[in-house]
């Protein structure tokens, strides 16, 4: 038979290329890689399957049905069809959810990269920033800021952004700390290397494993507070549909209607366990140590 | 072409912590000739260090202070030069070799990768063929096979490790190398094998070498010249005959000398030098040895030493002045 590929051998491979090689021999992470794509071009594909009109499209007839061929994950108090406004909805809680992080993301990583790196002065003054906003309970700050900007989904994503910038910019800041006294950095300055390239070559290689892990754990706790601002009346406001406040729409009826939260919630469930595969792949792939 | 590689003339440096000033270079005078292998000895805290990082001005930012003094390279004057320059000259001219070879290489990327980013920052307009012949013929000249380049720091033993931390400061071809304790993590076998290895590829390149180390026998085999450091002074420099020879030596060599234990002779202890080092807090008067000098006079407290010379052999102390004691 013949060999499928004609396979370069691994010494050729540049280090980027072997991360990659070694995050698709780790199957679990090829599995959360799976699920994710599959939420995404499920809820990406929506309007081939159901319209958006049955999102919205009430009839109090049918309400509180289960499960059938006709509604296949029921209807909801208002009798509005639950695989629409889960398929929309998700649309909302991916976009949002990955919109905060990497927003939350970039900006933490380079408040704390630059605290971390710099020192003294900068790092004292960036941190009592951070600090004051680790002080307000994440929820209440968010509150308070789409509350100055004004109500609206961008506003609520900049916001719960806002507010988990302290948790990643602290990650980095204490990463970049321990990593930059490490003796490679040293030896890296000793041949010449700038402090731009020292970051990129060796502090963010290095250091990237616990602020990726963070970063896809806040995720499932991001989803929920997209819909804690929803029940509140901030952000994503009803009718509009989206996985956490389709579960507080239908809080009162789960006590004999248990798939009306069941679903909604096994969404977000399958969406964070994929994430976190996928997470914990990039971590194993960007530590050789954990290669074999 | 002149002789001289690199002059470092009264170089001074200070560590300004919250409560005191460390002097930790006083006066400092050292001259290396290209090609010339030179060993640096001193004890703990001696300014060896310190040294090495002041002529790559490498000094902790804010702490580390050169206060007066100069370091002339090929002649030029390196404290006037700009950052930039001393990017350049950094790994390509004066490459450094670190004491723990465990931790001066980057976990997470291959070792092949690591020596060929030496390359692609000082040869950036080399093909990457010839990079990557010159990074297989680097790993063969300190004796790795070059297909292990992909392999990472950890599947390496501490003596490979070294081995690749030599090719990443020679694969330059750099004029000067500065080791700092380049072997004192390693046992003796290996030890043996290094000090070989750095022997034959500073005559294949011809780089003029700095060895740090407090290890005496490591000097007597792989140095031309020694300078002895004490208390951040050159206290006694000279040819390997000169400093282990019957001549005259500083008393603190002479110290160090009788550190080392004597298989012939049937004395139970060795002999240490008597006291600690001075305090680096406190400037001294006349000689930084005179608190742990045998000889040590009330002249040796007040007035700073002379550098008396026989031929290149020379000694900073009162004794062998013509005034004497």
């Amino acid at each position: 038979m013949l060999k499928k590929k004609n396979k370069k051998p691994l010494s050729e491979y540049s280090s980027w290329e072997l991360i990659g090689y070694r995050f698709k021999k780790n199957k679990l992470a090829m599995l959360g890689v799976a699920m994710l794509s599959a939420i995404i071009i499920v809820t990406l594909l929506a309007p081939v399957f159901i319209p958006y009109e049955k999102v919205i499209e009430q009839n109090v007839r049918q309400k509180l049905q289960g499960p059938s061929v006709e509604h296949i994950f029921g209807t909801d108090e208002l009798g509005r069809d639950m695989l629409a406004r889960v398929l929309y909805g998700g649309r909302i809680s991916l976009l949002c959810g990955i919109a905060i992080i990497a927003i939350a993301f970039v900006f933490g990583a380079i408040i704390g990269g630059i605290a971390g790196f710099i020192g003294g002065k900068v790092d004292t003054i960036l941190m009592r920033i951070v600090d004051a906003l680790m002080a307000v309970p994440p929820a209440l700050l968010a509150m308070a800021i789409i509350t100055a900007l004004g109500n609206g989904v961008f506003n609520l994503v900049v916001a719960l952004a806002i507010a988990q910038i302290p948790r990643f910019a602290r990650t980095v800041r204490s990463s970049v700390l321990t990593l930059r006294n490490m003796e490679y950095v040293e030896a890296a300055k000793c041949y010449g290397s700038s402090s731009m390239r020292i970051i990129l070559k060796h502090i963010l290689p290095n250091g990237i494993g616990p602020i990726v892990v963070a970063a896809t754990l806040t995720l499932g706790a991001v989803i929920l507070s997209i819909s804690s601002m929803g029940y509140l009346g901030l952000g994503v406001a009803s009718p509009t549909p989206e996985w956490g406040t389709i579960i507080s729409e239908n809080k009162i009826n789960i006590r004999y209607y248990p798939y009306l939260g069941l679903i909604p919630g096994l969404c977000i469930m399958f969406t964070v366990m994929a994430v976190n595969f996928i997470g914990d792949g990039l971590r194993d792939a960007f530590d050789p140590k954990s290669k074999n | 072409m002149n002789d001289d590689l690199l002059q470092i003339e009264k170089l001074n440096v200070e560590y300004i912590t919250d409560d005191a000033i460390v002097y930790a270079l006083n006066d400092f005078s050292l001259n290396v000739k290209r090609g010339e292998k030179i060993g640096l000895v001193g004890e703990t805290g001696a300014g060896k260090t310190t040294l090495a990082l002041s002529i790559l001005r490498l000094l902790p930012k804010k702490i580390g202070k050169i206060t007066s003094g100069s370091i002339i390279y090929e002649g030029d004057e390196l404290l006037d030069k700009p950052e930039s320059y001393m990017l350049g000259l950094r790994g390509r001219k004066i490459s450094m070799i670190f004491q723990d070879p465990m931790t001066s290489l980057n976990p997470v990327k291959s070792v092949g990768d690591q020596v060929l980013e030496v390359l692609n920052l000082h040869f950036p307009n080399l093909s990457k063929d010839e990079k990557n012949q010159k990074v297989d013929e680097i790993f063969r000249l300190v004796g790795i096979p070059a297909e292990r380049k992909i392999e990472y720091p950890h599947q390496f033993s501490g003596g490979m490790k070294q081995r690749i931390v030599i090719a990443m400061a020679l694969i330059s071809e750099p004029e000067l190398l500065l080791a700092d304790e380049p072997t004192t993590a390693l046992d003796v076998t290996i030890q043996a094998q290094i000090l070989e290895l750095m022997k034959e590829l500073k005559e294949k390149f011809n780089s003029a070498v700095i060895l740090i180390t407090h290890d005496l026998g490591v000097v007597a085999e792989f140095c031309d010249a020694v300078a002895v450091v004490y208390g951040g002074r050159v206290v006694e420099i000279g040819k390997v005959e000169d400093i282990f020879g019957e001549g005259n030596n500083h008393p603190y060599t002479k110290g160090l000398i009788n550190c080392i234990p004597d298989l012939t002779s049937t004395a139970t202890r060795l002999s240490p030098i008597a006291g600690r080092m001075g305090d680096p807090r406190i400037k001294v008067q006349g000689c930084c040895f005179a608190e742990r000098c045998p000889h040590a006079s009330e002249k040796c407290k007040t007035t700073p030493p002379p550098m008396v010379y026989e031929n290149d052999h020379g000694i900073l102390c009162h004794l062998f002045s013509k005034e004497g004691i």
